[in-house]
């Protein structure tokens, strides 16, 4: 169990630094098109983001309305690591949070919270 | 790999938020809470009357309410009523029926849940009703569907105009068990983290997805529910698995301790609303 959580560890601080890489490289170029295909379909999946349960989220078909909408996302968050953080674990900017931790919890792997970053970006 | 520190974490989580909710649970009593719960779904859906949030989503959805309406005219629960009744009556092998542990009336649903001092638990109608059997030697009946959830139907359906009407007494373990109820009710669950309160207290009236959350109030008046997703009748404890799926978190035991608190919680917040079982539900 110790060891386990070791990688975890480990594969996170390593995905952490690869959220950095692509932060730098985001200021370049914008994000690839394959990442932002794959934030999409993992954000829509409802076995995986299914952010659409509680957000409008670009042509997304049935949003809920528990979360705000998510438009404009460069513009409301041009800081790449607090809306990475939203995702990660929400609690932290709210405690009281409706919205589920899925980093902390990995209900998403970190390429997987990337990806959905890129796609955010977007919208 | 990835599951079992998903499995610790969860647990941490759960932990962390039992203790909050332990203390906020002891913080108010249940007359308190009573009147918070009232107080706050009056407010949240001004006049909806207190007895139509026994219809659950229904009080507050009038896109759906109509074609709920044309349903409850012609309900898909009728034929469980019947076969409901044939238990009832049926005679056991030692010649005794059911009717012999409910003084021979059908209607018992104002009478439960309520705190047995004695046994020191919480004691539900599904739970007389298989103590019941198994004491004049029937084998009982499993508590999620089928055969229980028909002569819950029945025994409801009898029942109806019955209020909502359970009793906390003032004894240190009834206001124990009433109080982890209430603390499951408030505690995050699962991998999505979330507890009953997230959803149907904060987000009552709101969607997820497509579906319109119910107001926790009155949210066990209508039981069995006959749901079009499942294409029969399941029984409250059955949906509290559900509930606790959705947030991908291991659902307790139909009639466990847990759910049969988190019942006594639950109806007392509710107490002064008609049961009206059975009921039809998308
Ligand atoms: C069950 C509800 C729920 C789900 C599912 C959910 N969110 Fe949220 N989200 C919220 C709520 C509620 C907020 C409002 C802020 C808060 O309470 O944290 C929020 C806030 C946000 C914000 C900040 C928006 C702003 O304008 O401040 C972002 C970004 C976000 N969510 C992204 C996502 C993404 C991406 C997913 C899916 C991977 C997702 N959410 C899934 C409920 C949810
Ligand atoms: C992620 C959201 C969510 C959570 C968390 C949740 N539920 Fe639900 N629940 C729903 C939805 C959606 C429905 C179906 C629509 C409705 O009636 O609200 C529902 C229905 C119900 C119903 C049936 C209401 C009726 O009139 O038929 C009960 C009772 C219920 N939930 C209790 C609970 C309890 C107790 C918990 C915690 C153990 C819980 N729920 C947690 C989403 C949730």
């Amino acid at each position: 169990m110790r060891a386990t959580t070791k990688i975890a560890t480990t594969a996170f601080s390593l995905a952490a630094l690869f959220a950095g890489t692509s932060m730098l490289t985001g200021v370049a170029g914008a994000a690839s098109d394959e990442s932002v295909a794959m934030g999409k379909q993992v954000a829509v999946d409802r076995t995986k983001g299914n952010c659409l349960a509680c957000h409008m989220m670009g042509d997304g078909a049935s949003p809920g309305d528990i979360g705000p909408p998510l438009i404009a996302m460069k513009a409301r968050f041009p800081d790449r690591a607090k809306l990475r953080a939203q995702i990660w674990d929400a609690q932290v900017a709210n405690p009281g949070t409706r919205m589920p931790p899925f980093g902390k919890h990995q209900a998403l792997s970190e390429a997987e919270i990337d990806a959905i970053v890129d796609y955010l970006y977007t919208l | 790999m990835r599951l079992r520190t998903f499995a610790a974490a969860a647990v941490c989580a759960l932990a962390a938020t039992t203790v909050m909710a332990d203390k906020r649970a002891a913080d108010t009593s249940p007359a308190e809470d009573l009147k918070t719960y009232r107080d706050y779904f009056q407010k949240r859906f001004p006049g909806v009357p207190l007895n139509e949030f026994g219809n659950g989503v229904y009080a507050i959805d009038n896109v759906s309410r109509d074609s709920w309406n044309a349903v409850e005219e012609f309900p898909p629960y009728e034929p469980m009523i019947e076969a409901g009744q044939a238990i009832w009556d049926a005679r056991f092998a030692n010649g005794k029926r059911l009717g012999s542990c409910f003084g021979g009336d059908p209607a018992q649903r104002g009478n439960f849940p309520y705190w047995d001092a004695k046994r020191k638990m919480v004691v539900t109608l599904p739970l007389a009703i298989n103590e019941c059997l198994e004491s004049n030697g029937e084998p009982p009946l499993p508590y999620r569907k089928g055969r229980i959830a028909d002569l819950l139907a029945f025994m409801s359906y009898r029942s109806r105009g019955q209020k909502i009407n359970v009793e906390i007494p003032d004894d240190p373990d009834a206001i124990a068990a009433y109080n982890a109820g209430k603390s499951f009710y408030f505690a995050r669950r699962g991998q999505l983290n979330f507890s009953c309160a997230h959803c149907h207290f904060e987000s009552a009236g709101m969607n997820v997805r497509t579906d319109v959350l119910s107001p926790a109030l009155g949210h066990t008046s209508g039981w069995p529910v006959y749901r079009s997703k499942w294409g029969e009748l399941g029984t409250l404890h059955r949906r509290f698995a559900g509930c606790n799926r959705r947030v991908r978190a291991k659902p307790f035991a139909a009639q466990g301790t847990e759910y049969r608190n988190l019942e006594y919680f639950l109806s007392h917040v509710s107490n002064g609303i008609e049961y009206n079982g059975p009921s039809a539900r998308k």
